[in-house]
C-alpha cells in the first residue's frame, strides 16, 4: 500500500526561505537546497515549494533553485506560487520539479490545468485550493487568500480534476496558523468528489492532528510548514505517531 | 561511459542528476554509435508507450537497442522505460515494445484504489539478486500502467490492490518502475547497485 506523504513546504522569496527555519546544523540558514537536503534526511516524502513574491524576477529565481534543488535532493518536488501560463510550467518542470501546482491561474484560465496535463501528464499538474468557509460555505480564494471568489470549493475541486488536475493541495485558510488540527470536514467532503491524491494543508500544530486527517479524512499527504520549520515537530517524530495510530507511512 | 537514452520523453535530466551526483559517468544521447559503446545503457521515460515507442523508432533506436541487449551490455529501463523493454502494451492501444523481457504492459486493475498509483509503496523481495538492498524499503512510483510477466523474471515486487512489479530482470535487461532518481538515498543505493552489476558483469538472480 501507498504510504501517506508527509510534506514539508518551504516560502520562498527572492531565492531565499523566508520563514525563519531553525535547524541548528545549517551552514546557511534561508538556503534553499540545504534546507531541502536536511528535509530529505529527518524523512520527507516530498517537498513544496512556494513563490511567495512570484514576481517576473523572482520567477527566474525560482528556476535557479528548483535546477539547484533537484542536483542535491532526491525527492518529489512541487512548486507554486505565481505559475500562470504553460511557459511557466514548462520550465519549472525542465528545472526538476516533478509538479507545478496551479492556483490562482487556474481560476482565471482553467484550460491552462488541461492543456498543462495534456502537455505533461496530469501527474506533474497539481491545483492548490485555498479555502475559507463564508456564511456555511466553502469558498476559493486566489491572490494567496487574498481575493474571495464566489467558488464552491467542493464543486471546484470536482471540476479541477474533471479538466485534468492530477493532484489537489488544499488549503484550509481558517485553519491556517491556528495550529488546532486540519479542516477534517473539508477533506471529508472533497475525497468523496475526486478519486485523485488530496493535499491537506494548514491546521497542524501537534503529532494527533496528522494521525487525525489521514484515518478521518484519508487524505494522501498532510502539509506543515512552521511546526517542522522551528522544530515544534521532527517529521520523524509525526512518522512515529502516524505509524503507532495504524497507518501507513514511509 | 554510461549511456542515457535521449528521445525528447519527459525529464530525463533528473535521471543524469542523480548519476552525476553518485560519480557515474554518464551522457544523454541519441547518437547509435555512442549508445552501442557505452558501458551500460539507461532508457529513462515518462508518458504514454505508444508515443516513446514511435519516438525511438524515428531516431532508428529500436533496433540498437535490441543490438545492446543481444551483446549482453546492460540496459536499465526506468519507469515507462522499463516498460518499453517488455513484448507489448494496451496503453492507446496495442503497441509492440523492445521485447527483451516477455510480458506484457496492462492498465493497473480497478480495486478501489487511485490511478495512477503515485507515491510511495513497499518493495517485498520475490528472489535475491543484485538489487537486494530494495528488501521491505519504500521507493517512489508515478504509474497507471502495470508489466505483466513471470514471475521468473520479478525481482521485487509491490502491492497496489494487485502484486505490481517493481524490479524486473531478464539477465543483463533489468527494468525499474519506480523512479530511483526520486527515491532519497533508497534509490541512489539501487543506482549504484546497477553500477556494480556493470563492472562485475554478473546478472545473476535466483
Amino acid at each position: 500500500m501507498l504510504a501517506k506523504r508527509i510534506i514539508p513546504c518551504l516560502d520562498v522569496d527572492n531565492g531565499r526561505v523566508k520563514k525563519g527555519v531553525n535547524f541548528v546544523n545549517l551552514m546557511d540558514v534561508g538556503d534553499p537546497t540545504e534546507i531541502a537536503a536536511e528535509y530529505q534526511k529527518q524523512g520527507a516524502d516530498e517537498l513544496v515549494f512556494l513563490d511567495i513574491t512570484a514576481t517576473n524576477e523572482h520567477r527566474k529565481t525560482m528556476v535557479d533553485i528548483v535546477e539547484s534543488v533537484s542536483s542535491q535532493v532526491f525527492m518529489p518536488l512541487t512548486i507554486g506560487g505565481g505559475v500562470q501560463d504553460i511557459s511557466d510550467i514548462q520550465r519549472l518542470l525542465k528545472a526538476g520539479a516533478d509538479k507545478v501546482a496551479i492556483n490562482s491561474a487556474a481560476v482565471s484560465d482553467p484550460q491552462l490545468i488541461t492543456e498543462g496535463a495534456e502537455k505533461f501528464g496530469n501527474q506533474c499538474i497539481v491545483v492548490a485550493i485555498d479555502v475559507k468557509k463564508t456564511n456555511g460555505k466553502y469558498l476559493v480564494h486566489t491572490h494567496g487568500g487574498k481575493k474571495a471568489t464566489d467558488l464552491d470549493a467542493i464543486k471546484w475541486a470536482k471540476k479541477v480534476v474533471e479538466l485534468g488536475a492530477g493532484e489537489l493541495l488544499i488549503t484550509s485558510m481558517d485553519k491556517d496558523g491556528t495550529k488546532d488540527g486540519f479542516d477534517i470536514e473539508l477533506y471529508q467532503a472533497i475525497n468523496q468528489v475526486v478519486n485523485v491524491p488530496i493535499i491537506a494543508s494548514g491546521g497542524a500544530g501537534k503529532v494527533e492532528d496528522f494521525s487525525e486527517v489521514f484515518k478521518k479524512a484519508d487524505v494522501d499527504g498532510a502539509l506543515a510548514a512552521s511546526v517542522f520549520h522551528f522544530g515544534e515537530l521532527s517529521i520523524n517524530n509525526v512518522k512515529k505517531a502516524v505509524k503507532k495510530a495504524g497507518v501507513t507511512v514511509r | 561511459m554510461f549511456s542515457i537514452v535521449d528521445y525528447d520523453t519527459g525529464n530525463t535530466r533528473n535521471l543524469k542528476k542523480a548519476l552525476d551526483y553518485l560519480n557515474i559517468e554518464n551522457e544523454l544521447t541519441s547518437d547509435k554509435s555512442k549508445i552501442l559503446k557505452a558501458e551500460a545503457v539507461i532508457l529513462p521515460g515518462v508518458g504514454a508507450f505508444k508515443a516513446a515507442m514511435s519516438k525511438l523508432e524515428e531516431r532508428n533506436l529500436v533496433e540498437v537497442l535490441k543490438q545492446v541487449a543481444k551483446k549482453k551490455t546492460p540496459i536499465l529501463g526506468i519507469c515507462l522505460g522499463m516498460q518499453l523493454l517488455f513484448d507489448s502494451s494496451q496503453e492507446y492501444g496495442f503497441t509492440n515494445g523492445l521485447g527483451l523481457i516477455a510480458g506484457k504492459v496492462e492498465q493497473i486493475p480497478d480495486k478501489g484504489l487511485k490511478i495512477p498509483q503515485m507515491g510511495w509503496n513497499q518493495n517485498k523481495i520475490i528472489q535475491n539478486s543484485s538489487f537486494d538492498s530494495v528488501k521491505d524499503q519504500y521507493t517512489y512510483f508515478v504509474h497507471s500502467y502495470y508489466a505483466n510477466c513471470d514471475i521468473k523474471n520479478t525481482i521485487a515486487a509491490v502491492d497496489y490492490g494487485i502484486k505490481i512489479p517493481s524490479i524486473v530482470q531478464n539477465e543483463n535487461v533489468v527494468g525499474m518502475q519506480f523512479h530511483p532518481e526520486k527515491s532519497g538515498s533508497v534509490g541512489l543505493k539501487l543506482l549504484k547497485n546497477f553500477q556494480e552489476m556493470v563492472k562485475t558483469n554478473d546478472f545473476s538472480s535466483n
